[in-house]
């Protein structure tokens, strides 16, 4: 037993921060550390520097762009992005739909999409959640029916994450109404700007907007932009998110922000000293290190688990990297909220009072609160706590 | 041993709720006052002048209801229940605790009517960047000049300092700046040359203000109370909002808690309601526990504020602002986690409350700090 990285591992990963230091723009990482929003410029921006490194899709195949790292290098691939504040390459694209088309596509869905997806000239946006599909996914509603060389599809997403930015959208749609629920769904691309497409934004409580409603109303979609077989998309869909599995954690960006806490909290004053002099704030920022230690430990374990064997046994870990992950994200947000104390409160309103203003207390800590809202997210989507929990108890535990 | 209300304090919630029915009932309500130049409806505020609300706790000579702390956390526990914008905390609770007991008669006079019939909105305006939650921390400095009073120094987060028509402004007129002695009140009316106020919304969709004083003048008459001698007093009239604050957050938590019940209840999913799953009945169970527990703290706050004993006074006041600040925390986190999605979004209410009951928690003391007063004690005062 042995946890630490061998030399080469290690000149890896330090080739992997110089790269992402020098070339990712300051600016960018600025705001991904500090938790603010992205534009699409920079998350474009970003995505093309790594692919003109070959490296926005690693975990792609090799002959679409992907590289033979090993399980070990392609996780240092993971937690160093995180940890330099880089935004990752687009999930949608490179996590999900990117290795679907890649595995179970047709050659000329392959040609015509994987190239552009990886480059980001086309980006993508995740059509799975329904008003009445959530964390029953396979109750989803929306139809798909075919009529001559077209399927005609009629049904509403949500919660489609930056979809207004979007070019084309991939969707868990119903082909066979007859089929009990996971059998009758298909895996579908649709172009956004297709006739019939309605897009409503979602704003959410720290006043973003990064979700969306997505209606269909009678878009017609050519047959050939089915995936794979018809009635086959959750399997699709499972393989998928499966691919989510490394990374989902996101421990190099909690350590990466959690560093950023207990610097902020060093040159926070509070009254005789600094926040950082409070031993009750010390010892909750302390746990949270510490259980972010064991889970980063948990995860290289799963790592070094893929790489002696590959095992159809029923297994918990990306089930425990999401709950322990998820909750530790949200701890990290929470401890930012603390540090800014009374300044966590003041939320100006930039565009009433005109961009250049100041901000009311330090600058990054009207940035504090929103996070932490926000970040209730991370508990619920992909597949939320109380699902993985009982993912744990049935698959797992026999319960 | 008695929790229940007098005949009178059942009325008084009982017309305090219909009055909020009216006015916050719909949530889309809301929205609007928020736009309004002052962020809160004047509408509602006249209303709660003629109920009589505003001079509650003042002397029935000033104008006032002479109600106490039940009646004040009737009132919040109301509020909270609404998620009420209009500036109650710090008109009536904050400025007015400190103008009712400090004021001369002729200062009590110029402003407690004009702010028993609505017309007038005040602030109290203490917070100072370096000193987070400690009260006795007060750098703003003011200096006798011939008759007059100069103030310099900055204040920040004052609630309402927006749209406050009279400002209690702390200044330190001798010793250094983390001294006891040495702190001082003055009435200050936002108009005045060097005074800068930019005032913006909070994240609970709230407004407050930063204050800038770059030699203010006030006159003579403008110190409020003794010189030097504030700091019990303001640390009195803290406490006293923290009672109100205990108050307001167990009425949002009355709510966010029946809010997910009854989304329990609804939302289908795996074909049946998620209100069957018995990981969510737990969660709600506890909802309740911590609703109830919240309420037994918001009366001991509510009880223990009008201790004579400010020692036991102020570890008891932490206890409760602690523990309701720790509860509310956790119920918050539930109930958006119990709802999924739908509580993520601006237009559900649920995220409105959770907003709320995360700035009370940060509102005049944290969780670790009231801890630390309590542990700085000895742990809770003896009596009851
Ligand atoms: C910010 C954000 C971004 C998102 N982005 C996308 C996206 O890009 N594309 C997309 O397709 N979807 C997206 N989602 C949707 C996300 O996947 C769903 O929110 C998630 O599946 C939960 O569904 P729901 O919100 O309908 O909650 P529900 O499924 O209604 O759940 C409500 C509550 O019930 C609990 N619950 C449900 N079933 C059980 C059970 N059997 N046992 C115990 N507890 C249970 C849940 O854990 C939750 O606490 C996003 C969601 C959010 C909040």
């Amino acid at each position: 037993m042995d946890l630490r990285y061998t030399p080469d591992e290690i000149a890896f990963r330090d080739d992997l921060r110089t790269f992402f230091k020098t070339q990712i723009p300051a600016e960018i990482r600025r705001k991904v550390s500090e938790g603010r929003k992205l534009s699409r410029e920079d998350i474009v921006t970003t995505q093309r520097v790594l692919h003109a490194h070959g490296m926005a899709t690693p975990n792609w195949p090799l002959e679409w762009g992907g590289k033979d790292w090993s399980p070990v290098q392609r996780y240092i691939f993971s937690e160093e992005i995180q940890a330099c504040a880089v935004p990752q390459p687009l999930s949608f694209n490179v996590n999900m739909v990117g290795p679907v088309i890649a595995t179970f596509g047709s050659q000329a869905q392959k040609e015509r999409f994987l190239p552009s997806t990886a480059t980001l000239d086309i980006w993508w946006a995740q059509g799975f959640s329904e008003p009445g599909a959530g964390s029953d996914l396979a109750s989803l509603k929306t139809t798909a029916k075919l009529e001559g060389d077209e399927y005609v599809v009629n049904g509403q997403k949500t919660w489609t994450t930056l979809g207004q930015y979007a070019d084309w959208i991939f969707c868990l749609v119903r082909t066979d109404p007859a089929a009990k629920k996971q059998q009758g769904i298909s895996f579908l691309l649709i172009d956004m700007k297709t006739p019939g497409i309605t897009i409503r934004p979602i704003i959410t409580i720290d006043g973003g907007h990064e979700v969306n409603e997505v209606f269909f109303d009678d878009v017609r979609v050519p047959a050939e932009n089915l995936v794979g077989q018809v009635n086959k998309g959750w399997d699709y869909a499972k393989f998928l998110l499966s691919n989510e599995r490394i990374g989902i954690a996101r421990i190099g960006l909690t350590k990466e922000r959690l560093a950023r806490v207990k610097r902020l909290a060093q040159e926070t004053p509070a009254g005789e000293g600094m926040v950082w002099d409070d031993p009750d704030f010390r010892r909750r920022l302390a746990w949270s290190e510490i259980e972010l230690k064991a889970l980063e430990i948990t995860q290289m374990r799963v790592v070094a688990a893929q790489r002696t064997k590959a095992s159809d046994k029923p297994d918990p870990s990306s089930s425990i990297l999401k709950i322990k992950g998820s909750e530790i994200q949200q701890q990290a947000t929470q401890l930012l909220v603390d540090v800014a104390g009374p300044y966590a409160m003041p939320r100006p309103d930039r565009e009433e009072e005109g961009l250049n203003l100041p901000s009311v207390g330090p600058e990054w800590a009207d940035a504090a609160a929103p996070l932490f809202f926000n970040y209730r997210k991370v508990s619920i989507y992909g597949g939320s706590n109380e699902i993985q929990r009982n993912i744990i108890a049935k698959a797992f535990l026999g319960l | 041993m008695d929790f229940d209300l007098t005949d009178e304090q059942r009325m008084l919630s009982e017309s305090v709720n219909r009055l909020l029915t009216h006015a916050y009932g719909d949530f889309e309500h809301r929205k609007g006052y928020r736009a309004a130049p002052r962020g809160f409806a004047d509408a509602n505020w006249q209303a709660l002048a003629e109920m009589g609300l505003l001079g509650l706790p003042f002397d029935e000579a000033d104008g006032g209801f002479g109600g106490g702390p039940v009646e004040t956390m009737i009132v919040m526990e109301a509020f909270g229940r609404g998620l009420v914008l209009e500036p109650f905390l710090a008109t009536v609770v904050l400025a007015g605790g400190l103008l009712r007991r400090a004021g001369s008669e002729a200062q009590r006079e110029a402003i407690l009517p004009s702010v028993v019939e609505g017309s007038m909105v005040l602030a109290f305006a203490h917070q100072e960047r370096q000193a987070r939650h400690d009260l006795h921390d007060v750098a703003t400095a003011a200096r006798r000049d011939g008759a007059d009073w100069v103030l310099d120094g900055a204040k920040g987060v004052v609630l309402a300092g927006d749209s406050a028509d009279r400002i209690i402004v702390s200044a330190r007129t001798s010793g250094a700046r983390r001294d006891r002695e040495g702190i001082s009140l003055f009435l200050l009316d936002p108009a005045t040359p060097g005074v800068t106020r930019r005032g913006y919304a909070t994240q609970d969709g709230l407004r407050a203000a930063e204050l800038v004083l770059e030699g203010a003048r006030v006159p003579a008459d403008a110190l409020l109370g003794h010189e030097g001698q504030a700091l019990p007093l303001i640390e009195l009239v803290v406490d006293e909002a923290n009672a109100a604050l205990c108050a307001e957050a167990l009425g949002a938590m009355d709510v966010l808690r029946d809010l997910t019940v009854d989304y329990l209840k609804q939302r289908q999913q795996f074909g049946q309601a998620i209100g069957n799953f018995q990981a969510l009945q737990h969660r709600a169970a506890d909802m309740l526990v911590a609703t109830e527990q919240a309420r037994s703290m918001a009366m001991y706050a509510a009880m223990m504020v009008q201790s004579g004993d400010a020692a036991a006074r102020r570890t008891a006041l932490s206890a409760a602002k602690a523990l309701v600040a720790k509860l509310a925390d956790q119920l918050g986190k539930d109930a958006i986690q119990l709802h999924g999605g739908i509580a993520m979004t601006e237009e559900y209410k649920a995220g409105h409350y959770f907003k709320r009951l995360t700035m009370i928690g940060t509102l005049f003391g944290d969780v670790d700090h009231h801890l630390r007063v309590v542990v700085a004690a000895g742990g809770l005062p003896e009596a009851v």
